[in-house]
């Protein structure tokens, strides 16, 4: 089985998560389309590793994995905080940028 | 058909048949995610994902990625998400309706756009390229192969990370933590305040889960098997308090009374 | 040969200028007195320098002094040199000589002024600058010099700037002398592209290689700063205002010896001069123009301070005729230059000292008989006054009578026009220096009763003293045996008189000048002696003594040449300034606030936004990327 399949599929996922941070108001589902790009991009380094006959690819795979938990933990936090101010996990609730 | 079967096993091995069912599985759960309008359901159907990409990770002789997948992400992080689903509200369901004009128009197109020139690029790029495996790097079993590179090649990334990981561990704690701008109320003072408001009563604290009462029944005589009141089943304390409530209003005869009182 | 002292002459005023700016009120019991030992100084130095040189044979008395390396680009290079040789030292024992006399003048004249120290401190500031420009070995160095002396010029014309008319003269001097500068500066910028160097002996040797458009360019350039800085035509006017500083000024700068910084300059630069004829030509005829303007002017004058300016600017077209008269009258020009330096500062000096016993009073119409009450600044006034009209055996007679001899035997119908206007302002100086006289000194008294005329202290007349002197002596000193003819004869080349044919012999030419001369005299005496003068100006005179009263229009043919146009083109640029210039940068600001609220529409604010338009630069990068690598 050729191995480029699961650059395919990478790619599809990671476009399917981009399209959810776009278009998905939950503050905690837009996280979970991090996630999910996260993870597409984790397929694509595990794939290359094993393309490439060595283990770097998933070296950064593992590198990537502990970023994300690190990002969850904070992302969360912040998810947390905002709810308790806003009473509300919209991201369109939170649009002072605006002025 | 029982030809092109054989043939079948034959070409594509077991992972390419893993492939090929798993693979639409998780585009499907994907986009799934996207449309379902509870929060809830897009989590299970995000651990379902990642649950695919560990098996995917086994196949592709990443036996530690794929464990490590397991538990981090669908065993912490998943959790994580649900917990703070619970915090903000589970059963919140989400308007799928588009507020902010053109604004799913653009986002479509441009997915589109960006996943199909990533595709064709992948394809250009990697098309006729022979696989070199893992057979060599892991000869020495996976987790040994990483463990030598984490602790040799990567020793200062390793280090950069962990060092990452603790400050936002931190991070999450000072986020999270409140500063108190008056005195906390001690359980003593709580109580205190209960005696002295009103009556005695209100110091025996509401009534449990559970119990249908409109008030608490500590006070309030027990009805007797023919619907009338039984003082004796007050404490003779309150009693002599004059702390007892009347209780002809929940005589039965009376009940379309009290509830004309209520 | 070379010599370390040179810098001496500079260094010493220059330093106690400076102690004396510094030092603040301190320094105002006996400021004046360092001022005046630091000229002396220069003086004492200038006067060793002097005798050394006198003790070497002609050829090796120009000495030099390198100070450091000052300009070095390329193959460029200026070196900060001074070079004193016969023509430097005539000018630097002028200006060291007549420049202490003045000070100590000053020291009583200005006694009364709480500036005093200040104005020592501009003084010695002048003699350095002065000093600066007569040493320098090349253009850029007389260019420091030459722009030192005019803000030397700028500060003492202004002394007294508490009066907003004096401050104007000074701004008036500055300007008109910037003009001249810029001439200088142009000069010096075509000499270094034509020939590659700015310096002196650089400029002798290439010259001959240089084409004679080069040539006449610099030497008009040339020319203008001349007229700026000497008051010539058309550059003139500012010379009569320059009478508002303070007497001293006008006896040393505004006559012995700034204002004959061009016609040092003409002088030093014989070998284009000589080499551009038709530059040379400009010169005589801005030097005749002058004469007779200055002349002219000085015959309408009641302020005796600006007839005597008048009379300056004349005597200065004299040597500037003698200049451009090429090799035979620069030797003549100097001359000139140094009995003028003489007689001039000591009636300047007269002058200040009728002033002083006259309450400041400059109207000589208020004069009168003042022969009696100032005896000796009579007799001084009187020998400079012979001299300047040209009186055997007086200075002025000696120089003045060889210039119109030159001119008229400049050839042609050129010398005849020339030796004409020679002699006509001869006459004319005749008639306004006599009309000066006899409104001063004799006749009767017409002044305020408040005046106390009083003959002014020793240190005030011994200066006058000695230079009357100078102006009996110093002709007959240059003419014995033509000394200075011959001892210019290095620096100027000198081809002697024999090249030109003589028009009339010498002794009919002094006597026809003399002739003249005692016409104006007579004229002056049956106008002023004869008939009664009168305290205020009469007012029913002839149109064209009206014209000659405003200076000949010269002011008013500045404004209407130069200032309504620049006046005029000043608003213009003011409104395209304001209009276009105004108009496109805030137009840009507009544009800037308008495209800026548009593009704030943009900006909802809104999170999920931002990330779509993330998402299509993506797409656009993924794009270039495919693109790229087809």
């Amino acid at each position: 089985m050729n191995s480029a399949n699961y650059l395919y599929l990478s790619a599809l996922l990671f476009t399917i998560g981009a399209v959810g941070v776009v278009i998905r108001r939950n503050a905690i589902v837009v996280f979970m389309c991090v996630e999910l790009m996260l993870n597409a991009a984790n397929l694509s380094f595990v794939t290359f590793s094993r393309i490439n006959g060595n283990l770097d690819g998933q070296v950064v795979a593992f590198f990537t994995m502990v970023v994300a938990a690190c990002e969850v933990v904070v992302g969360l936090a912040i998810i947390v905080t905002i709810y308790r101010s806003r009473r509300s996990a919209s991201v369109d609730d939170a649009n002072l940028l605006k002025r | 058909m029982i030809n092109y079967a054989l043939e079948l096993g034959q070409t594509a091995k077991p992972e390419a048949l893993l492939f090929y069912i798993l693979a639409p599985l998780a585009v499907a759960a994907a986009i799934g995610m996207l449309v379902v309008k509870k929060a809830v359901h897009s989590a299970i159907l995000l651990a379902w994902v990642m649950v695919t990409l560990a098996i995917f990770y086994i196949a592709q002789d990443a036996a530690f990625l794929g464990i490590v997948q397991i538990v981090v992400y669908t065993g912490a992080v998943m959790m994580l998400f649900l917990f703070i689903l619970m915090l903000v509200g589970v059963d919140s369901s989400e308007s799928l309706t588009e507020t902010i004009k053109g604004l799913r128009w653009i986002a479509i197109t441009a997915s589109i756009g960006f996943g199909g020139l990533l595709i064709s690029l992948l394809g250009r790029a990697s098309l006729g390229r022979t696989t070199a495996g893992l057979a060599d790097a892991n000869s020495n079993g996976n987790v040994e192969g990483l463990a030598q590179l984490i602790f040799s090649d990567y020793v200062w990334p390793f280090e950069v990370i962990s060092a990452l990981l603790i400050t936002a561990a931190v991070g999450a704690m000072v986020l999270a933590h409140h500063e108190r701008t008056v005195k906390r109320v001690s359980q003593r003072e709580q109580s205190q305040a209960r005696f002295r408001s009103g009556s005695l009563a209100a110091a025996a604290g509401l009534p449990g889960p559970g119990v249908f009462a409109l008030h608490n029944a500590v006070d309030v005589p027990a009805l007797l098997p023919d619907g009338s009141p039984a003082p004796s089943s007050i404490s003779a304390t309150l009693k002599a308090r004059g702390d007892m409530l009347d209780s002809t209003q929940y005589q039965l005869d009376n009940n379309d009374n009290a509830a004309e009182d209520k | 040969m070379t010599s370390n002292l040179i810098v001496y002459l500079i260094a010493i005023p220059l330093f106690s200028s400076a102690v004396l700016l510094l030092s603040g009120r301190k320094a105002n019991k006996w400021g004046h007195l360092l001022g005046t030992l630091a000229s002396a100084s220069s003086f004492g130095v200038s006067a060793y320098l002097f005798t050394q040189m006198l003790a070497q044979p002609a050829e090796d008395r120009a000495m030099t002094q390198k100070l450091f390396s000052w300009i070095s680009v390329g193959s460029f290079n200026v070196d900060a040199s001074l070079l004193l040789d016969q023509l430097s030292i005539c000018f630097v024992l002028l200006i060291t000589g007549v420049g202490t006399l003045i000070h100590i003048y000053s020291i009583s004249y200005m006694s009364h002024d709480l500036d005093r120290r200040r104005f020592f401190a501009y003084l010695n500031l002048f003699i350095a600058a002065m000093l600066l420009l007569v040493l320098g070995d090349s253009y850029l160095n007389l260019y420091v010099g030459w722009e030192g002396v005019g803000l030397a010029s700028y500060l003492l014309i202004g002394f007294w700037n508490e009066k907003p008319t004096y401050a104007t003269a000074a701004k008036k001097a500055f300007v008109m002398n910037r003009v001249g500068d810029l001439g200088l500066s142009l000069a010096i910028m075509i000499a270094f592209a034509s020939m590659g160097t700015v310096s002196f002996a650089g400029i002798k040797e290439a010259a001959p290689q240089a084409s004679t458009t080069t040539l006449t360019a610099i030497g008009i350039m040339l020319l203008i700063a001349a007229a700026g800085k000497s008051a010539q035509f058309p550059l003139q006017a500012w010379l009569g205002d320059a009478m508002a500083g303070p007497t001293p000024v006008s006896a040393l700068i505004h006559a012995a010896t700034m204002v004959t910084a061009g016609v040092y300059l003409i002088t030093r630069s014989n070998f284009i001069f000589d080499a551009a004829p038709t530059a040379q030509l400009l010169v005589v005829i801005v030097g005749a123009i002058t004469l007779l303007f200055g002349a002219v002017i000085g015959t309408a004058k009641d302020d005796i301070k600006k007839a005597l300016a008048a009379s300056t600017m004349s005597q200065i077209g004299y040597m500037t005729l003698a200049a451009g008269l090429g090799p035979v009258g620069y030797a003549f020009a100097i001359m000139h230059l140094l009995t003028h330096g003489f007689f001039k500062a000591g009636m300047f000096l007269g002058a200040g000292s009728v002033m002083h016993g006259m309450n400041d009073e400059v109207n000589m119409r208020k004069y009168g008989a003042l022969r009696k009450f100032m005896p000796i600044t009579f007799i001084t006034f009187g020998l400079g006054y012979l001299a300047i009209i040209g009186i055997p055996p007086f200075a002025g007679f000696y120089s003045k009578d060889m210039i119109i001899e030159t001119a008229l035997n400049a050839g042609g119908i050129k010398g005849i026009l020339l030796g004409s206007a020679a002699l006509f302002g001869a006459g004319l100086t005749a008639f306004y220096m006599t009309r000066v006289m006899i409104l001063t000194f004799t006749g009767t008294k017409r002044w305020d009763d408040d005046a106390h005329p009083h003959e002014s202290p020793i240190l005030m007349w011994l200066p006058m003293a000695i230079l009357a002197i100078g102006s009996v002596v110093s002709g007959f000193l240059f003419t014995r045996g033509d000394a200075l003819v011959h001892w210019l004869e290095p620096v100027v080349a000198s081809h002697g008189h024999e090249e030109h044919s003589e028009l009339l012999p010498p002794i009919v030419v002094s006597g026809i000048a003399l002739t003249i001369v005692l016409i104006g005299i007579s004229i002056a005496v049956m106008m002023y002696v004869r008939r009664p003068i009168e305290d205020v100006a009469p007012e029913n005179v002839s149109a064209l003594t009206r014209i000659v009263r405003q200076d000949l229009l010269q002011d008013a043919a500045n404004e209407a040449i130069f200032m309504r146009p620049g006046q005029a083109l000043t608003k213009t640029l003011i409104a395209v300034d304001e209009k276009v210039i105004d108009g496109a940068v805030h137009g840009v600001g507009a544009m800037a606030i308008g495209s800026g609220s548009e593009l704030r529409k943009s900006q909802t604010g809104y999170v999920r936004s931002y990330s779509a338009l993330i998402l299509v630069g993506a797409a656009a990068i993924v794009l270039g990327i495919w693109v790229i690598t087809q």
